[in-house]
């Protein structure tokens, strides 16, 4: 690695906003995992983790596990390599469509768009987690039955969106669901079955 | 004799009925598999250093520093120093490392020096003054012909007027083949005299000779009607959400395992075959899911050689090599731009008389796509031309129904101009021309007429421009669509155990239009037996071969294959259950879980019962379509559509809003209602979104696209898409003409009856989709109907 000047905080003009995501969340690591390195910014003495890799601890649905990660992984790249999770999709990769939505904490994040570093200490949720054994979740029901899904790819963060959408809206309107469903893409066209398997599920009325 | 033949209404348990996609619990659980989720031990990341400019010739590439990185496995320079690059974006050194992070910091340690030269990127109105292209056809531009898929005829007249500058092998005749090029091609290529290439300075304008039929001078000025206008659509990107890509490995020295994001499972192995110097019989495709494909995925790409290279280099560990979502908007294929001016005719009672078009478009390097301008309209009089502009931009590939959209937005947009000008309700006096509306007349009648039911088209249809008060203005707009879709060429075996289970092994992949839904329905419906009964398996070429899933084969081509796979496997057992049942082969049926004799269930054997008659060794059998051994022909071509779209502008803001879209839509034998359904629907979303907000943006300063992301190219999203009401034609009269097709003919008409809507809405035209808030405020402006491009 030759560019560890360019990971110091200082160093910040022309970089691209995922790498300023990435510098940032070096001055923002947790004490707990201090690294062997300090330096001092904006007044205050930073710990600096990495370039190389580190142990980053993650509770992922329920389970303690300790994956050596460069700092500058994603969550979404850590779940979906070293912890061989993949129900979460790389599509934009910057936090456009959705496709990466876990729950962090119970709330809708875009993995994409946090580093795994910087997720440590939350409860991560992936679609994983929302099923029971083989049981599908009522929301997953309700994706089958109303079709809500063609080549799946964008499937599983519609579900993990949807599944928070509907604890903060039991009996959502149909403008809710416009309002609140918009965060995730779709190529295939399958929002009038998904808009339907969140109108439904709940026991709501069709309008 | 075996009856193949789709079974009677009354005796179809599964098949037209409304059936939940069996691959929705794994998609919506997470657990679906896409090659993107690849991920063994020890498997290593691939990447692409790309070319930045839009027109360069390599000088020099340095990978030494890369190589020596720790962490980094193969490094491959794929297009070496001297090779002219044509497009942002094209492939220059692969590289492989034990992780992505690693991979990047090693492109960045490449050196790669560049001679820039001028490139050309716009797709705006060819100049008046280009010659028409008279000189012979090199292969360059024969070539580019059958990538654009130019119509049949066009290119054997190019071929006999002007002759040809190359002479084609053996070899290159079979490529042709296998890109599609029909025999009559063939033989004019065989018979076309050798003519010297011409010198002639370099353009990017291709002029086509112009195309007459008839008198449409004569027609033009004799007609009650005449109307010109602008129309078109510009360069829109497939967007796959899986990205195009796959991961490699080589278990031995003269074997590859390949996974892929592909729309071939079929077809890969032979396209790897040759660069690669293995076997086509040695390599293994495999793919369970794939994240979209709409056209872009028929081949293997330049990328995934070197995947398979980068492979072979690090001892043949697997490497997975994924674009990222730039590179999928710079070189994974794109729909070409079409654009127009056109001049159309019609008597008094709205009878269209002649047509006159002057079109032209991009699809990259290669040219354009030739839209079937006027779309299926068969007018009487008619002068046409086009020209393909050559841009430094990757190719266009097929993207759902190939030429299609555009032609319905220049042609039903040019009719509902031509409507507006004799004060006649479009919908009038497209009925009044359904005898030139060619052989799917009768359908698109019966359609109109449900339409009309669903959108309230008659009841609430106003002149042109919404003459209520306030800035909001509202209107409708239809259009027409039609396709081919035949079956292709599909084989399984189909095999029943003795204890009853039934399996089917197909070359075949599902892009999500429900294909596994419809197999299983199809086998299950005729032995009688629950879906859960069948297992398919699929997404491997070592299966029986099936054909590529594009064009709409799919359907037409897996349902036949099954259903004769399954009558003749269903046969065999009936032959080995008759004696015990006393009865002879043909007296029996296999209904509701038993095979019995026809009718008397008091002589009847359990379906697991009877097959233990089939001994110790399973039964197996070739299921085949086409099979003229096997009639009936189980599938057909040609489809009708028809829809309509309720939208609202604010003609303060120029942003349009779809408020109802209505799609009435025939495929011939409906198997599975519900996924037929969702793919009408996503055909209309899809259409919202390409119609409203999709355009690939290149930058003429630097030649790259502005908008490689999905912040910047927009996709509709759930808020945008209004309400949507779906009709699929059955029964008489539809399901007698077997399964055809469904994936390409509803994505056609929605940007043409968008465009007309917001048109009704507005009283002018707003010429080019994607009908962007700028394009509609300045339709608005005084003569902005016919702003320059």
């Amino acid at each position: 690695m030759k560019d560890d000047d360019a990971r110091k905080p200082e160093a910040t003009s022309g970089v691209s906003r995922r790498d300023f995501m990435k510098i940032s969340a070096v001055t923002a690591a947790l004490p707990a995992v201090l690294g062997p390195k300090v330096v001092h910014a904006a007044g205050e003495d930073v710990p600096i983790q990495g370039p190389g890799k580190v142990t980053v601890t993650l509770n992922v649905n329920g389970k303690k596990l300790s994956p050596q990660l460069e700092p500058r992984v994603t969550l979404l790249d850590a779940l979906r390599g070293p912890l061989d999770i993949t129900g979460a999709k790389r599509v934009c990769d910057r936090g456009t469509c959705g496709a990466c939505t876990v729950l962090l904490d119970g709330k809708v994040v875009y993995a994409c768009s946090i580093l795994a570093i910087d997720a440590q200490g939350a409860k991560i949720t992936t679609i994983e987690a929302l099923a029971e054994a083989d049981k599908l979740s009522p929301v997953m029901q309700a994706f089958v039955d109303h079709d809500a899904q063609q080549c799946g790819f964008c499937t599983p963060g519609f579900v993990v969106a949807t599944t928070a959408f509907l604890k903060q809206h039991p009996q959502p309107t149909a403008e809710d669901i416009r309002r609140g469903l918009n965060g995730n893409y779709c190529r295939c066209g399958t929002y009038n079955g998904i808009r339907a398997a969140a109108l439904l599920e709940q026991g709501g009325k069709q309008s | 004799m075996t009856q193949y033949s789709w079974p009677d209404p009354a005796l179809r348990p599964l098949l037209g009925k409304k059936i939940d996609r069996v691959d929705g619990p794994s998609k919506s659980s997470g657990r679906a598999k896409y090659t993107y989720d690849y991920n063994p031990q020890g498997l290593l990341a691939g990447k692409i250093l790309r070319c930045p400019y839009a027109h360069a010739k390599i000088t020099s590439i340095d990978t030494g520093a890369a190589e020596k990185m720790p962490g980094v496995k193969a490094v491959e320079v794929i297009q070496g120093p001297g090779t002219e690059i044509f497009w942002a974006g094209d492939e220059i050194v692969g590289v492989s490392a034990v992780d992505e992070g690693t991979c990047e910091d090693a492109m960045r340690a490449i050196k790669v020096e560049y001679e820039i030269l001028p490139h050309f990127v716009s797709d705006a109105e060819p100049p008046k003054n280009i010659a028409t292209d008279t000189g012979p056809v090199s292969k360059d531009d024969f070539e580019d012909m059958l990538d654009n898929q130019v119509p049949d005829e066009q290119v054997i007249s190019a071929i006999e007027k002007r002759g040809i500058s190359f002479k084609p092998t053996e070899k290159d005749y079979a490529s042709y083949k296998g890109m599609g090029a029909d025999p009559s091609i063939i033989t004019a290529l065989e018979k076309a005299k050798y003519v010297e290439a011409e010198n002639k300075p370099k353009s990017p304008y291709k002029k086509t000779a112009t195309q007459t039929t008839g008198t449409p001078d004569k027609a033009f000025t004799s007609a009650a009607a005449v109307s010109e206008g602008l129309y078109g659509a510009s360069c829109i990107v497939h967007s796959c959400l899986e990205t195009h890509g796959s991961a490699i490995e080589w278990p031995g020295e003269k074997e590859m395992i390949v996974h892929i994001s592909t729309q071939n499972v079929s077809g890969i192995a032979a396209q790897m075959a040759e660069p690669l110097s293995v076997p086509a019989s040695n390599i293994n495709v495999l793919q369970q899911n794939v994240g979209g494909g709409f056209g872009s995925k028929f081949s293997v790409d330049r990328w995934d050689v070197t995947t398979a290279k980068l492979s072979k280099k690090a001892s043949g560990k697997p490497v997975k090599n994924m674009l990222d979502r730039k590179a999928e908007f710079e070189v994974a294929g794109m729909r070409p731009s079409a654009f127009a001016r056109v001049k159309i005719a019609a008597d008094k009672d709205g009878k269209i008389t002649a047509w006159e078009s002057r079109s032209w478009g991009t699809g990259g390097v290669g040219g354009g796509g030739t839209p079937p301008l006027p779309y299926i309209f068969e007018i009487p009089n008619q002068r046409k031309q086009n020209t393909a502009i050559s841009t430094n931009q990757g190719s266009a590939r097929a993207w759902r129904a190939p030429n299609h959209p555009q032609a319905a937005v220049i042609t039903m947009g040019a009719i509902e101009d031509l409507a507006a000008k004799l004060k006649m309700d479009p919908y009038d006096l497209m009925l009044a021309n359904m005898d030139i509306a060619g052989p799917r007349a009768q359908t698109y009648k019966e359609e109109f007429a449900i339409a009309d039911q669903l959108m309230g088209w008659k009841k609430n249809w106003h002149q042109r421009g919404d003459t209520a008060p306030g800035d909001i203005k509202r209107g409708m707009g239809l259009s027409m669509h039609t396709w081919g879709g035949r079956g292709h060429n599909s084989n399984c075996d189909f095999t029943i155990h003795p204890d009853g289970s039934v399996e089917i092994k197909m070359g075949t992949q599902d892009l999500g239009t429900g294909a596994r839904t419809i197999i299983t329905i199809v086998a299950a419906d005729a032995l009688g037996i629950p879906m859960e009964n069948v297992t398919l398996l699929y997404g491997n070429n070592k299966y029986p071969p099936s054909g590529g899933s594009g064009g709409s084969t799919t359907s037409g081509g897996v349902t036949a294959s099954t259903r004769r796979g399954a009558v003749n496997a269903r046969d065999r057992l009936f032959a080995k259950a008759a004696p015990s049942l006393k009865a002879q082969p043909e007296e029996l049926e296999a209904h509701a879980g038993r095979v019995q004799v026809k009718g008397d269930p008091s002589r009847s054997l359990s379906w697991k019962e009877a097959c233990a008659k089939i001994g110790a060794v399973p039964l197996t059998v070739r299921g085949q379509n086409p099979n003229k051994d096997e009639p009936p022909d189980l599938t057909n071509s040609g489809v009708g559509g028809v829809q309509m779209a309720d939208v609202s502008v604010d003609t303060e803001t120029g942003i349009v809003r779809v408020n109802k879209m209505v799609a009435v839509q025939d495929c011939g034998l409906v198997v599975d209602v519900k996924t037929a359904e969702s793919q009408v629907y996503g055909a209309l979303i899809m259409g919202i979104s390409y119609a409203l907000y999709e355009e690939k943006i290149l930058d003429p300063v630097t030649g790259r696209v502005l908008n490689p992301n999905l912040e910047f190219y927009r996709l509709a999203g759930l808020s945008d898409i209004g309400d949507l009401k779906v009709h699929m034609m059955t029964g008489k009269g539809y399901d007698e003409r077997g399964v055809i097709g469904l994936a390409e003919p509803p994505v056609v008409s929605p940007g043409a009856a968008i465009s007309n809507a917001v048109a009704n809405a507005i009283g002018v035209r707003v010429p080019f989709l994607p009908l962007t808030p700028d394009r509609v405020l300045e339709a608005l402006e005084p003569g902005g109907a016919n702003a320059s491009v």
